[in-house]
């Protein structure tokens, strides 16, 4: 009998799997679950986006790609940075189209991260960065983001972080789980840090094209001197509604996207050429599909935290993306038993907070990805479940 | 406000204080907008969508054809008036093509609601013929699915999103 554990790689064997799984079993076992928890947009891809994919089928287009990505994409892509972003990126030598932003976030680290290297990575957010930069040798600095800020990373907390051995900073703005955004005067702060050392940026702006309020995203490669340190990760699954498409996208320095290219290469070949296709037609003519599925979040948004707020869930107002990220320490529970017991009393699930770091302790994630008829019914059974566990404190 | 209408289109449940989140407005706007909205006819009422297969009540369901001679001066209007009357009548629609009014009757059987168009329905003066059509599965009402199962979230739960 071969010992699996001695002929596999013990880092890998020490990763963490992801804690959002862990409800989802209970879960699956019930029949009438209420869930808020899923994290892709409930809208179905744009029907004239589906067509391009359909009609490159038709056509018998069914091989690889170059490894880059098409270059009609990738041309359409820089275009449609630029239109929203103002940033110029040049499509031969500064784009690489990837099988989802997951898989440029693997390989940026991976390109830029030597064993020893500090890798800074703001909490709560996405669960990948911290297991990608280990496999890479890296060493997490979680820099835990708190309430009070929104949940933005602060220049006094980057500051202390910072080290001779720092190497990479992540930007996961908008953020998963918290919906907190960096707007133009956070980031000119975070650029003030930054300016004079050589760390590295990684921002990841997947949910870029969902932000509320009066002024759009700003990506970070827009602030002054910071395009040079600046690999912007992004996408079509969140913009578009194209999850199960795999196709998200880098944009960064020519050296950098260069040496990604070859983990691309070696490892994935190129991004899914039906997708591809199909995400021309997104750059070139989505743009108010975009608009419209924001103001449908957007409205879905004031409802849950209004009605979490009233609640007496406080939850700060989330910018961004579309979560939200109550506070549940007015119950009592911490967020894990929050979530089982919401899930075994009520039918409704949600995540907890911890399962984005140690720092979301207290918080669950909910998302509202969600029609209006769903949302208000979690809502109503969540206010009984908050009324029963408030009851029980007194 | 025209956003507001398109909500309670979808939803005449929502409270006026989920609306005027969803709307950011404040909840004395929403309410005025909608007693507006009733007192100018624009909102002319509230009701359940109801699959009524699933209740255990005799329910039928026809639309009705009728090609009807228009009057001089009223054109359709008086007949129209005259149907929209009846209580078994659902829906009245004037309507372009091969024939004039498209009328919707809910029956407790086919057979009452036969009987309604052979007795009520065609023996009007102005009406030359009528053709019936009975309703005999409802997939899809009032821009709702009528089999819950069918909406089901296509999404799975994954661990990394």
């Amino acid at each position: 009998m071969i010992d699996y554990s001695t002929r596999m790689n013990p880092n890998v064997q020490a990763l963490k799997p992801s804690g959002i799984r862990k409800f989802f079993d209970i879960a699956n076992e019930m029949e009438d679950v209420i869930s808020l928890s899923i994290g892709e947009p409930d809208f179905v891809t744009p029907w004239h986006i589906r067509q391009e994919g359909i009609r490159s089928l038709e056509d018998g287009k069914t091989w690889y790609s170059p490894n880059r990505g098409f270059m009609e994409l990738r041309e359409e892509i820089c275009k449609w940075f630029k239109r929203h972003y103002h940033v110029q990126y040049e499509p031969k030598t500064e784009c690489l189209v990837t099988v989802g932003g997951s898989e440029a976030i693997d390989s940026c680290i991976r390109c830029l991260v030597c064993p020893g290297d500090e890798v800074l990575i703001p909490q709560p957010s996405f669960v990948c960065y911290q297991p990608l930069t280990e496999m890479a040798g890296g060493v997490p600095v979680i820099l835990e983001t708190k309430a009070k800020n929104g949940f933005r990373l602060t220049p006094e907390e980057l500051k202390a972080a910072i080290t001779p051995k720092t190497k990479l900073l992540i930007l996961p703005y908008p953020n998963n789980p918290t919906g907190a955004v960096m707007r133009r005067e956070h980031l000119n702060a975070i650029a003030d840090v930054l300016r004079g050392t050589d760390i590295m940026v990684l921002s990841d702006e997947i949910y870029s094209e969902l932000t509320y309020g009066d002024t759009s995203h700003v990506t970070f490669s827009n602030i002054p001197d910071m395009r040079e340190r600046t690999i912007v990760i992004n996408g079509f699954s969140k913009a578009f509604a194209m999850t199960g498409w795999r196709l998200g996208f880098a944009l960064g320095p020519a050296l950098v996207i260069k040496q990604m290219t070859k983990l691309h290469q070696f490892g994935i070949m190129s991004a899914p050429t039906v997708s591809q296709y199909a995400a021309v037609e997104a750059m070139k003519n989505g743009d108010s599909d975009s608009a419209y599925m924001r103001e449908q979040y957007d409205m879905r948004r004031r409802l849950i935290v209004d009605g979490f707020n009233e609640l007496g869930l406080t939850c700060f107002e989330p910018e961004g993306a579309f979560y939200i990220f109550p506070c549940i320490r007015s119950t009592g529970l911490t967020s894990d038993e929050f979530c089982k017991r919401l899930i075994q009393e009520e039918h409704v699930a949600v995540v907890p907070g911890t399962a984005f770091g140690n720092c979301g302790e207290g918080f669950v994630r909910v998302s509202y990805s969600y029609s209006i008829k769903h949302i208000t019914e979690a809502l109503s059974r969540i206010g009984h479940f908050v009324q029963n566990h408030h009851a029980d404190m007194l | 406000m025209d956003q507001l209408l398109t909500l309670l289109s979808e939803n005449a449940r929502l409270t006026t204080r989920q609306l005027a989140a969803m709307l950011n407005e404040t909840e004395e706007n929403v309410k005025n907008a909608i007693v507006k909205y009733e007192e100018d006819g624009v909102i002319r009422g509230y009701k359940a969508i109801i699959n009524w297969e699933k209740v255990d009540v005799n329910n039928a369901i026809a639309i009705i054809e009728l090609r009807v001679s228009p009057k001089r001066e009223r054109g359709f209007d008086e007949i129209a008036s005259k149907i929209m009357k009846l209580p078994e009548v659902d829906s009245v629609y004037l309507v372009s093509g091969g024939y004039d009014l498209a009328v919707i009757i809910h029956g407790s059987s086919m057979q009452e609601i036969a009987m309604f168009v052979m007795r009520r329905l065609s023996t009007m003066d102005s009406v030359l013929s009528t053709t019936t059509h009975f309703i005999l599965t409802r997939y899809k009402a009032d821009g709702i699915i009528m089999n819950a199962a069918e909406e089901k979230d296509g999404r799975r739960d994954l661990s990394c999103d």
